[in-house]
């Protein structure tokens, strides 16, 4: 468990981070959203003692930071960001076994988990391995280094806009790898972003900074239901609000007993979607499947239904 | 037609019409001794036709090979075979010219010579350029110039041409000053290491040492050479006459260490200000990534900024050692000792060719080391985005 305590940064006069408290659970992605000078990199930074802060603390599994020399701390946190900030004259698996490097791992060890980071984020190590970064897509040069954040499998990754330098389509494709990856390793991330859409569809809770303050920490669909304050309803764009929750509810809540006709919809899709398609295929119902069987129906008067229940 | 000017090398055109221009202009220099302005002999004067015609042909067939943009291969052979005539006529013509007259009389050399010399080798260059040589091959052929360069000079054939006469009386002194000369030009070159390196890598890290230094550095980089030479005469006959001790450990006004000690200061602004450089080109994101993964800033130092400014930094040396072959002459003027002392021994008794003795060997030495350092800071680029 991630325990910021009150934490504040001041630049002259100005408080970039205003007495942030807020605590984070192992094993969840917090996403910390805001604008720019909303002060959220500044947190980020702190964490991992890139900045000092001038008050406060932050306790990892309940040991101050402060305890510890900022570079061994720094080796115990994965840190990635924007534009990747690969090695240029290191291979690819010397990137990626940089901190395990630092923290003296054998070289078998390091070789193995290597091998291992490359086809978790599905590159093929045989092929990749002795690659320098500039021989690799603006794709595989992201993942290669979220991989290397992760390589000692740190208590806590810290993730700086780490998607912001990429095209929308892979950078969609990157978002679905991080989150299935945070599954299976049950990582805790702290991840900073300007776009409420990635924080909404990748985080855990979402943390919204306004002028070096956290003006709301909640999970997603608090966020969208019921915002904190003006900002954070401009944040998540008022005409957008239903669709944005209906895209964290999945169609198995809603299941209902009965039949419809057409083609069916897995009921691990997204209301969003399923309401998407009813419009498109004019039909006021759509069977829902598990495993290519259908279960029952999701209809349109259900979910309307569910997207009113924040009231 | 069209489809054969399309495969003329615009240079090679250019090389052949300067290359036959220059035979019209005398070839050899005759001069009734050392001191005398000589008078020039033009190339088909110089010896009978059974030396004249062949070595023509071999320069102007030489000539012709360079044309053909193409046969890149044939260009260069054409540039060897150039120079082969060119040693002949050399070789041949100069014992025939001595046997006709006086016993004083010295023969060198004259323009034709020299700009047919400059034309082959530029051919070479050409070619050799498009040859695209890796470092390792342009290793060999350095080293295989050289060579045939040592063995064409130590077989005597070139021995009665007055550069080598004044060689050949001062044979000894010819070694010492190429060793004082190697001494002067590398052993301020690693001074200016071994001190520009931790300054370099000081300013990098202090804005204010850096805005402090690098100005001074500049300035010092403005002293013209004849003056900063001289400077250092009254500034260390002063300490080698003050300080005790100073002068056994060989602290005067003229000599050696005015001279190392000019070529310093001289070559601290390449050295420190590519340190600067080099380090100042890692990428930022690269740094901010060493620096949140836990690196110390002697591992970053280390492992990211040196290895990614070495290119820049080896620049910087490269700089530095052609520079100071080049102004370590003037070291001659201060009894610093080096290739100098002949080009003012040459000046002073306006004999060209002792001139000559003190300038070629400089030249060489000069251009072997700016290929050496080039090959070396080719070796130091192995990141692929830099290379391809």
């Amino acid at each position: 468990m991630i325990e910021i305590d009150s934490i504040t940064k001041t630049y002259g006069t100005m408080n970039a981070v205003d007495a942030v408290s807020m605590r984070v659970e192992t094993g969840s992605i917090t996403a910390i959203v805001g604008t720019s000078g909303s002060g959220k990199t500044t947190l980020l930074r702190m964490i991992n003692r890139l900045e000092e802060p001038t008050s406060g603390e932050v306790r990892i599994n309940g040991t101050s930071t402060s305890s510890v020399k900022p570079h061994l701390l720094r080796r115990r946190i994965g840190y990635a960001i924007q534009g990747h900030g690969l090695f240029p004259h290191h291979t690819v698996a010397r990137n990626i076994g940089a901190v395990p490097e630092l923290l003296k791992w054998s070289r078998d060890k390091i070789n193995e988990r290597v091998d291992e980071l490359l086809a978790l984020f599905s590159m093929d190590p045989a092929e990749f391995r002795d690659r320098f970064p500039a021989e690799l897509s603006g794709g595989q040069q992201q993942r290669v280094g979220v991989a290397r954040a992760l390589a000692s499998r740190p208590d806590l990754l810290l993730m700086d806009e780490p998607f912001g330098a990429l095209d929308p389509i892979i950078r969609t494709r990157a978002q679905k790898d991080l989150a299935h990856i945070q599954r299976k390793l049950g990582s805790t991330i702290m991840l900073v972003t300007h776009d409420m859409e990635e924080a909404i569809s990748l985080g855990d809770h979402v943390a919204v900074m306004d002028g070096g303050k956290l003006v709301q920490y909640a999970p997603p669909a608090e966020i969208i239901a019921r915002p904190a304050t003006d900002f954070v309803a401009n944040m998540v764009g008022d005409v957008e609000r239903p669709l944005r929750l209906l895209s964290l509810i999945s169609v198995s809540e809603i299941i209902e007993a009965g039949e419809a006709d057409g083609e069916g919809l897995p009921e691990t899709a997204s209301l969003r979607d399923a309401l998407s398609a009813c419009l498109w295929s004019g039909r006021d119902a759509l069977p829902a499947t598990r495993e290519g069987a259908v279960v029952g129906r999701v209809t349109l008067k259900a979910i309307r239904a569910r997207a009113g229940a924040h009231l | 037609m069209i489809g054969i000017r399309t495969h003329i090398s615009p240079p090679g055109l250019l090389f052949a019409i300067l290359g036959l221009a220059s035979l019209l202009v005398p070839f050899m220099t005759l001069a009734a001794n050392r001191i005398v302005a000589g008078e020039g002999i033009s190339v088909l004067r110089i010896a009978g036709p059974t030396i004249t015609a062949p070595g023509v042909a071999a320069v102007t067939i030489g000539l012709a090979m360079g044309l053909i943009a193409k046969w890149t291969r044939l260009r260069l052979l054409g540039a060897v075979f150039g120079l082969a005539g060119l040693l002949w006529l050399l070789s041949r013509s100069a014992p025939i010219l001595l046997s006709q007259a006086g016993e004083y009389a010295r023969v060198s050399p004259a323009a034709g010579f020299w700009c047919l010399v400059v034309i082959f080798m530029l051919l070479m260059a050409d070619a050799l350029a498009a040859l695209k040589p890796g470092p390792l091959m342009r290793g060999i052929l350095l080293f295989a110039i050289l060579v045939a360069l040592v063995l064409v000079l130590r077989s005597g054939m070139l021995s009665d041409l007055s550069v080598l006469q004044e060689f050949s009386s001062r044979r000894d002194a010819f070694f010492s000053e190429f060793l004082r000369h190697l001494g002067l030009a590398f052993g301020s070159l690693a001074a200016a290491a071994v001190i520009g390196f931790p300054l370099g890598i000081l300013c990098h890290h202090r804005v204010a040492l850096r805005g402090a230094t690098l100005p001074v550095l500049s300035f010092l980089q403005t002293i013209p050479s004849l003056a900063m030479f001289g400077l250092m005469i009254p500034i260390l006959g002063w300490l080698g006459s003050t300080v005790p001790g100073a002068q056994a450990i060989g602290i005067a006004g003229i000599g050696f260490a005015p001279a190392f000690l000019a070529l310093l200061l001289y070559s601290l602004l390449p050295v420190v200000g590519n340190t600067v450089a080099g380090l100042a080109s890692t990428p930022p994101a690269a740094l901010e990534a060493a620096r949140g993964m836990g690196m110390t800033s002697s591992q970053r130092l280390l492992r990211v900024e040196l290895p990614l400014g070495l290119p820049i930094i080896l620049t910087g040396l490269r700089i530095v050692l052609v520079q100071n072959i080049g102004l370590a002459v003037i070291a001659g003027l201060i009894g610093g000792g080096g290739f100098g002392t002949f080009v003012f021994q040459g000046l002073n008794q306006t004999a060209t060719d002792l001139i000559l003795l003190g300038a070629l060997p400089t030249v060489v030495l000069a251009l072997t080391a700016a290929i050496l350092m080039d090959i070396l800071v080719e070796l130091t680029r192995r990141t692929p985005e830099e290379t391809v």
